[in-house]
């Protein structure tokens, strides 16, 4: 039987799906109508000092008909006064007293941390996240992502939160910075009890083609704003992984953030060491209800593989992320062409022709398109596979037997890579490159 | 039995003759284009006889450079919009999408062709340019898709162009023989005045060509004639009682349709000779006019029609009755018609044989004579040396469209014996191309 509820440090919530601190968890309403569709825990829009807002705030990506594959927002924290925000706090908690209620803050002082911690305790949180990351508007004025950025001014304010809260105290990061370890270990050393992240990437995501003002628009200009949905998700998990195999921080529980949408996005953060994820842009996009779909897919996942809780199979693809230079150099896979299932765009011929490694030529025969692998010319790259618009037209077929392995890592240790400009242990040497003029039309 | 009413104003009319192609809403057309692959070599190309590059519109649809689409449809197809309508898409562009081979529906592509070009038609935005002038006239016969595509290319290269239309209208059968459910007049016309504004061919209406003086007065006057008159009036059958009231060709009937629409009194019951695209679209067209039985007879099986699977289905679907293997022999009445009196047929040894001892009358007051127009033999002869095929189809070079008297090209039905618009379109720019070659060697 399935047990989604989780214990995250000290923060028990009936399943790890958490809303972002964001506009979704702008209002008790709102908090309370995500419980009400089945998230377990909410981080509540930051608090602070209550901010004056723009009109036009979101702006986005679409990838052809595909709308807000990546959000873009220049919000700033809770522009609702600090009490109207404590009082729907503990109605909130009224309500749902075992649902995760957490404070996301941000203010400059010490004794403004001591206050506003003090503040939302009162009101009954579970937990405070300390938001080190919005890169837009409050970094300016030294908040938010401009912690983030400096280790030691972030190592101090957690030292302080840790000081003054009695609830655990969650420590979000920012992702605008060059090694996620580097405030991560802050974090850890300042005492935090867990870690989540990613807050947004700084980001212009479009410019208007008659104004030049990139979004959104304000009256005509624009600022960089905060980058989330689908589109960071790569880079939230990358971010995850270094934290989730550092020796030490690895010791605290991680929040992953960063465009989870559906229940196989919830399954790849637990598997790089996630042990509750939050969520805000598909909300923004779909309402409370995507929840369903994560809850449902979470379960069958956990149910087919035989897990208990998520706690069975959090972080167990970390062994399998490792460095470059510990891939085996001696597997060898193959692209092969299913012909009953071709449609003969020759997307794959054009793909590898012009982008990759000229290792699939196209059908001689008249009466159909279907293109045929050049097995001496295939480097296995995975290109073909990945234009193919059938579903499990190109697959990837193993052509090594398992016997040899080397690394990059053992060749060194073993002086035998390429050390000069025309080294003769290139990789490519041997390997079919058409002649230049081959590329000219007739 | 046909279940349309009679249509007894124009909104009723346009009811029932909907729409096949209706015009996407940008919404739509963005959808839609987004769903493009770009195929590399895309099939699509080559399935459309005049090769537009049908990825590239698309996805310039898709990044809302419309206009951009429109002039990759007109630089190679001079009757884009026209096109996009009335082609038979399902066997051209998108039979060959490769969706179809995992059964996904193909991409829209007539219909995002024609909303490319009816946006641009529409905002009347300059897109052509005409040549640099050289001084040197063409002559074309025949305002139809073949003439004016002929006429537009050939402006673009900086000839003056003179076409001469017998009717008063232009665009040939592109008005006048097309089913009203593909194309209104409206667009068909527009799309010309489009052409015509921009590059100022000059079209003389109501000029038919018709004696050895007028030629001779055109070979003197023009460097170049291209022949686009496409064919005649409906054949003839050659049977009893064929002048009988109530008789009427394939062509002309369609004519009177578009030129009528409501105003044209079809009867109840109607007989519809043929087995080609038109008599699919006249058989469907007396159903949409309120006609409650309509029966279309074709000589041979139904696997021998020539029409498109798509067209007799659409007929079938408006309620049209067939029957096959059988051969009007005569049509009785007395005056009028009352009847066709058929023979049935059978394939004996491969050739179809007249069962004579088999022969009945369907009733029916009206019957459309689907059966073939009538080449333009006669009028060739008033032009030296020009040759024809047995079946009095043009000859021509088929890479320069110069017919046996290197003074005249020709292009379109008149060489093909009756195809597409899209084929005529492609005909007359060729010929256009040819025209200023042999002009220019």
């Amino acid at each position: 039987m399935v047990d989604l509820s989780i214990n995250f440090a000290g923060i028990k919530a009936p399943n790890p799906f958490w809303l972002a601190s964001a506009p979704p968890t702008n209002s008790g309403y709102q908090i309370m109508k995500a419980f009400e569709a089945g998230w377990g825990g909410a981080v509540w829009k930051t608090l602070g000092i209550p901010v004056v807002n723009v009109s036009s705030r979101y702006g986005s990506v679409n990838y052809r008909d595909t709308r807000m594959m990546g959000f873009n927002n220049i919000e700033l924290i809770t522009d609702r006064p600090l009490a109207d925000n404590l009082r729907e706090i503990e109605e909130v908690k009224k309500y749902f007293p075992n649902h995760a209620v957490i404070a996301s803050l941000m203010v400059e002082t010490r004794k403004e941390w001591i206050q506003i911690i003090k503040d939302v305790e009162n009101a009954g949180v579970d937990g405070i996240e300390l938001n080190f990351g919005c890169p837009h508007g409050m970094c300016e004025r030294g908040m938010g992502s401009a912690v983030g950025q400096e280790p030691e001014v972030l190592k101090t304010i957690v030292e302080w939160a840790k000081d003054a809260a009695k609830v655990p105290v969650i420590t979000k990061l920012t992702p605008n910075i060059s090694h996620i370890t580097d405030p991560g270990l802050a974090a850890y050393q300042g005492g935090t009890d867990a870690i989540s992240l990613i807050n947004t990437i700084k980001s212009i995501v479009g410019i208007d083609l008659d104004t030049y003002a990139p979004y959104p628009i304000v009256d005509g200009k624009g600022t960089n704003g905060g980058y989330c949905g689908p589109a960071v998700k790569p880079i939230a998990m990358n971010m995850l992984k270094d934290l989730a195999q550092h020796p030490e921080i690895s010791k605290i529980p991680l929040s992953g953030i960063g465009g989870i949408e559906t229940w196989r996005d919830v399954v790849e953060f637990i598997l790089l060491g996630a042990t509750s994820i939050q969520v805000c842009t598909a909300v923004m996009h779909y309402g409370f209800g995507i929840v369903r779909e994560m809850d449902a897919g979470l379960r069958a996942f956990m149910d087919t593989k035989g897990y208990h809780t998520i706690y069975d199979f959090a972080g167990l693809a970390l062994p399998n992320v490792t460095e470059w230079k510990h891939l085996d150099l001696k597997y060898k896979v193959i692209a092969a062409i299913n012909p009953d299932k071709c449609i003969g765009c020759d997307l794959c011929y054009i793909a590898c022709d012009d982008g990759a490694h000229q290792a699939i030529a196209r059908s001689i025969d008249l009466k159909n398109r279907i293109p045929s692998i050049i097995e001496e010319n295939c480097v296995g790259c995975n290109l073909c596979s990945l234009v193919c618009p059938v579903e499990n037209c190109i697959t990837m077929l193993r052509k090594d037997d398992g016997t040899a392995h080397v690394t990059w890592a053992e060749r060194t240790n073993a002086d035998d890579i390429p050390t000069s400009f025309n080294d003769n242990r290139a990789g490519g040497i041997g390997h079919f490159v058409p002649k230049p003029t081959d590329a000219l039309k007739s | 039995m046909a279940e349309y009413n009679r249509p007894t104003s124009e909104a009723e009319f346009q009811n029932n003759f909907k729409q096949k192609k209706p015009l996407m809403n940008p919404t739509e057309a963005f959808y839609e284009s987004a769903r493009c692959l770009f195929c590399y070599d895309a099939p699509c190309i080559k399935a459309c006889p005049t090769h537009i590059d049908i990825p590239l519109f698309i996805k310039q649809i898709q990044t809302k450079n419309t206009e951009g689409a429109a002039q990759t449809i007109f630089n190679a197809n001079w009757l884009g919009n026209t096109c996009g309508l009335v082609c038979p898409t399902g066997v051209l562009c998108e039979g060959a999408c490769v969706f179809n081979h995992q059964n996904i529906m193909p991409i829209q592509i007539g219909r995002l062709q024609n909303f490319a070009t009816h946006k641009v038609i529409d905002s009347g935005k300059e897109i052509f340019k005409v040549g640099k002038p050289n001084n040197k006239k063409m002559a074309i016969i025949g305002a139809g898709p073949a003439g004016i595509a002929c006429a537009c290319e050939l402006r673009s290269l900086g000839y003056q162009v003179c076409i001469f239309e017998a009717k008063n209208k232009a665009s040939g059968l592109a008005v006048h023989g097309i089913a009203p459910y593909k194309i209104s007049n409206e667009e068909v016309l527009n799309e010309i005045s489009y052409l015509q504004n921009q590059l100022g061919f000059e079209i003389r209406y109501n000029t038919p060509i018709n004696s050895k003086e007028q030629l001779q007065d055109l070979e003197k006057n023009y460097d170049a004639i291209f022949l686009g008159l496409g064919l005649g009036k409906t054949g003839a059958l050659e049977i009893e009682g064929e002048n009988k009231k109530g008789v009427i060709g394939a062509v002309e009937f369609i004519e009177e349709l578009r030129s009528k629409h409501h105003h044209l009194k079809v009867p109840n019951k109607v007989v519809v000779l043929g087995g080609g695209n038109t008599a699919m679209d006249a058989a469907s067209e007396a159903a949409k006019m309120g006609a409650k039985k309509i029966v279309l007879a074709y000589r041979n099986s139904k696997e021998k029609m020539k029409a498109y699977k798509f067209e007799y289905d659409f007929a079938i679907s408006a309620g049209v009755d067939s029957l096959f293997n059988l051969v009007p022999i005569g049509i009785v009445g007395k005056g009028k018609v009352e009847g066709v009196k058929f023979a049935k047929t059978e394939l004996i040894e491969g050739k179809l044989q007249t069962k004579n001892n088999d022969v009945f009358v369907v009733q029916c007051d009206l019957v459309i004579k689907a059966t073939g127009q009538a080449k333009q033999g006669a009028f060739y002869q008033l032009i030296d040396h020009l040759k024809c095929d047995n079946q009095s189809r043009l000859l021509i070079n088929k890479e320069t469209f110069q017919t046996s008297n290197p003074k005249y090209f020709a292009g379109g039905d008149a060489v093909n014996g009756g195809a597409e618009v899209v084929n005529a379109a492609y005909d007359g720019k060729m010929a256009a191309l040819g025209m200023h070659q042999w002009l220019t060697k």
